[in-house]
């Protein structure tokens, strides 16, 4: 009898050892949607480079509680039809538990509907603010929002006294939120704006509406565009001699812009991310920690500058893996455990997700920076209490 | 109200524009005079031109007029293999067919430039300084010298070819008619690819020139080469002063639009011109209507 008691009992352990092996084999599959190639591949690329980093290293240290993750990319060439395809193939298909990405907010619109009917939770990587407003069940984001860089922009001004500004911006969608966004939140900073400007995404030569602007009231030149745009914009403002403050988007925050921008880019002002003033930040800053590992790492792996492009795919990313680790494993639980994230330091901010907002930072997600011998410079703020004011 | 200086701004960032414009433009009309195809992948010469010298520059670290030279050289042999492997093997197709060929060379080449060079921006060092020159109330940079300078001689020595040497009178006679030409000794096939060679080698300079102001990637052949197309179309398809006309005509329009009306209409004022010339003047500006040529 205890014979026969003991082989079942033996027989019985190698099996559950024989399952919770298979159980250990069987990794997690995180699905990634990101623009590649294409136009927005600017975008796309260092998030598909940056992700796979981070799973890489999730990996070698042995996984999630003992399981693999699988990230699974998708590149959705910056175009709806097929961001929509892939988000299809990822929930259908692989069975992805989540997604990270798209990387621009025409993709993410898009996928937006497939996520909310198949419940899986998505942690965009793109700006634009109606992906999150209203907050969905099941969307967050992390790239900032392009109203917070304004806000930062205006009260910048205020410091400066300056209430008069000429908007340039760029015909195509990431141009055309900002100039709402910069027209809208105007008055609440008390800012006029004297001159209203726009450019084509492939113009070569911008001084015919930089003259115009010379010849408005402006006391200073807000630019919102993605390069190589601005770097024109930035060489037509020298060769005109304008003397007005400059100030750009975050869309320009990598060192590219001030490549192509040359001499040109001195003293221009933009927000933009902490990341590439990683090493000037105080030691007291909560982010710091994870932006140096970020710029460290990728610049090991990828001997490139990591940029806030790719930031966003790092904070996607880990964001999932937090969640996992809290002991999530279905896209129900996922989804739950994002919506409680509080005080995660990442690379666009200080994350606070909540059932109401899937946005998760405030204005403090950007410092204002200025361009000095062809590099970034942090600007320290005057106000009292900005995170970017905290002394040196 | 727009300020005597503001006009004259308008006016020479137009004709500086514009130049660039009639130099892609002649080489639409050079194609189109010996073979009457629009060649569509002008705007890829002009694209090489600037992507080549980036290259022969930062990677083959040449000084700049030894990368000019070899960035020319190169485009214009893209431009005579182009015409040996897409248009001549279909010599006897119909000019639609041709021009859709060249569309689609124009997108292989794009393809090729991305996955080589990448999908950034490069920005080329300007020829001689970065000083703003003050040209009464408006300011003009040491480039915009270099791109009216070079427009010019390269207009210049374009006549001198056309009309005072051997060739050059052989490929216009082409251009009025290919089959008497061949009558009288002239090898047709050569002229279609001495006129390949010649727009390519002036798209990439054209390229060239522009890239330490607009900067240059691998797509920025796409609208240059439309512009272009304008100026040649106003021109009359002429190979000649027409064009150059064409080119400041668009230029100029198209910055006291932006400057005077609204920069949100730029693009459209190129576009609407060509439109209103074709409804209008189908064989150009400054083309006397003629007979059709039979």
């Amino acid at each position: 009898m205890g014979k026969i008691i003991f082989k079942t009992l033996s027989v019985l352990c190698l099996m559950l050892a024989m399952a919770s092996v298979t159980v250990a084999a069987e990794p997690i599959k995180v699905g990634a949607l990101f623009s590649v190639t294409g136009p927005a591949s600017f975008l796309g690329e260092p998030e598909r480079n940056t992700a796979v980093m981070v799973v890489d290293k999730i990996n070698k240290a042995g996984g999630i509680k003992g399981r693999k993750v699988s990230l699974i990319v998708y590149d959705t060439q910056g175009d709806a039809t097929k961001a929509v395809q892939a988000a299809t193939r990822l929930i259908k298909d692989d069975k992805v538990v989540a997604i990270i990405g798209p990387s621009t907010t025409g993709d993410t619109m898009a996928v937006i509907p497939i996520v909310e009917k198949e419940g899986i939770p998505m942690i965009s990587c793109a700006a634009g603010i109606k992906i999150t407003d209203p907050a969905k069940k099941w969307v967050f984001k992390t790239a900032q929002n392009d109203n917070l860089a304004v806000q930062r922009i205006y009260e910048y001004l205020k410091t400066q006294g300056i209430k008069r500004v000429a908007l340039l911006t760029v015909s195509d969608s990431f141009g055309s939120s900002g100039r709402e966004q910069l027209k809208g939140l105007a008055k609440s900073y008390g800012v006029d704006i004297a001159a209203d400007e726009t450019y084509g995404p492939k113009d070569t030569d911008m001084t015919a509406q930089l003259t115009k602007i010379r010849g408005s009231e402006a006391k200073a030149i807000i630019c919102w565009g993605t390069n190589p745009g601005p770097a024109i914009v930035a060489r037509n403002v020298k060769q005109l001699g304008i003397t007005l403050p400059l100030i750009m988007s975050h869309g320009v925050s990598s060192k590219k812009f001030i490549e192509l921008a040359g001499d040109a880019s001195a003293g221009i002002i933009i927000p933009s991310g902490h990341v590439i003033v990683a090493d000037q930040l105080p030691g007291s800053d909560p982010q710091k920690k994870a932006l140096m590992s970020y710029v460290k790492e990728y610049q090991a792996r990828y001997k490139a500058e990591g940029d806030h492009f790719g930031g966003h795919a790092w904070d996607a990313m880990t964001l999932v893996k937090m969640a996992l680790e809290r002991g999530a494993a279905t896209p129900a639980a996922i989804r739950a455990q994002l919506e409680k994230t509080r005080n995660y330091n990442g690379i666009g901010g200080i994350f606070n997700f909540s059932p109401t907002d899937h946005a998760g930072l405030t204005k403090d997600a950007f410092v204002m920076v200025t361009i000095k011998n062809g590099d970034w410079v942090l600007i320290k703020d005057k106000k009292a209490g900005g995170k970017a004011g905290a002394k040196k | 109200m727009a300020s005597s200086d503001q006009i004259l701004q308008y006016c020479l960032s137009g004709l500086s524009t514009g130049a660039i414009y009639a130099l892609i433009g002649i080489g639409f009309a050079i194609i189109y005079n010996s073979t009457g195809i629009i060649n569509f992948a002008q705007g890829e010469f002009v694209m090489l031109g600037g992507m080549l010298t980036v290259f022969f520059l930062s990677v083959a670290v040449l000084p700049l007029p030894a990368a000019v030279t070899a960035a020319v050289l190169v485009a214009t042999l893209v431009g005579v293999i182009f015409e040996r492997l897409a248009i001549r093997p279909l010599k006897d197709a119909q000019p639609i067919t041709l021009i859709i060929i060249t569309i689609g060379g124009s997108i292989l080449i794009r393809g090729i430039v991305m996955l080589v060079w990448g999908k950034d921006t490069h920005a080329l060092p300007a020829f001689s300084g970065n000083e703003p020159l003050f040209v009464g109330g408006a300011t003009i940079l040491p480039q915009h010298l270099w791109i009216f300078v070079i427009t010019v001689l390269i207009i210049a020595a374009n006549r001198l070819y056309f009309h005072h040497s051997i060739s050059g009178k052989a490929m216009r006679a082409c251009s009025y008619n290919a089959r008497a030409s061949r009558l009288v000794g002239i090898d047709v096939k050569r002229m279609v690819l001495f006129s390949f060679a010649i727009s390519a080698a002036m798209g990439s300079m054209a390229g060239i020139i522009i890239a330490p102001l607009t900067m240059t990637s691998y797509d920025v052949g796409v609208m240059l080469g439309l512009k272009g197309f304008c100026a040649a179309i106003i021109g009359g398809m002429s190979s000649g002063i027409g064009t150059v006309f064409g080119g400041l005509i668009v230029g100029v329009l198209e910055s006291l639009g932006a400057g005077l009306v609204s920069s949100g209409y730029k693009d459209a004022i190129a576009f609407f011109i060509l439109l209103i010339i074709l409804f209008l003047r189908p064989q150009g500006l400054f083309r006397k209507g003629e007979t059709e040529r039979v």
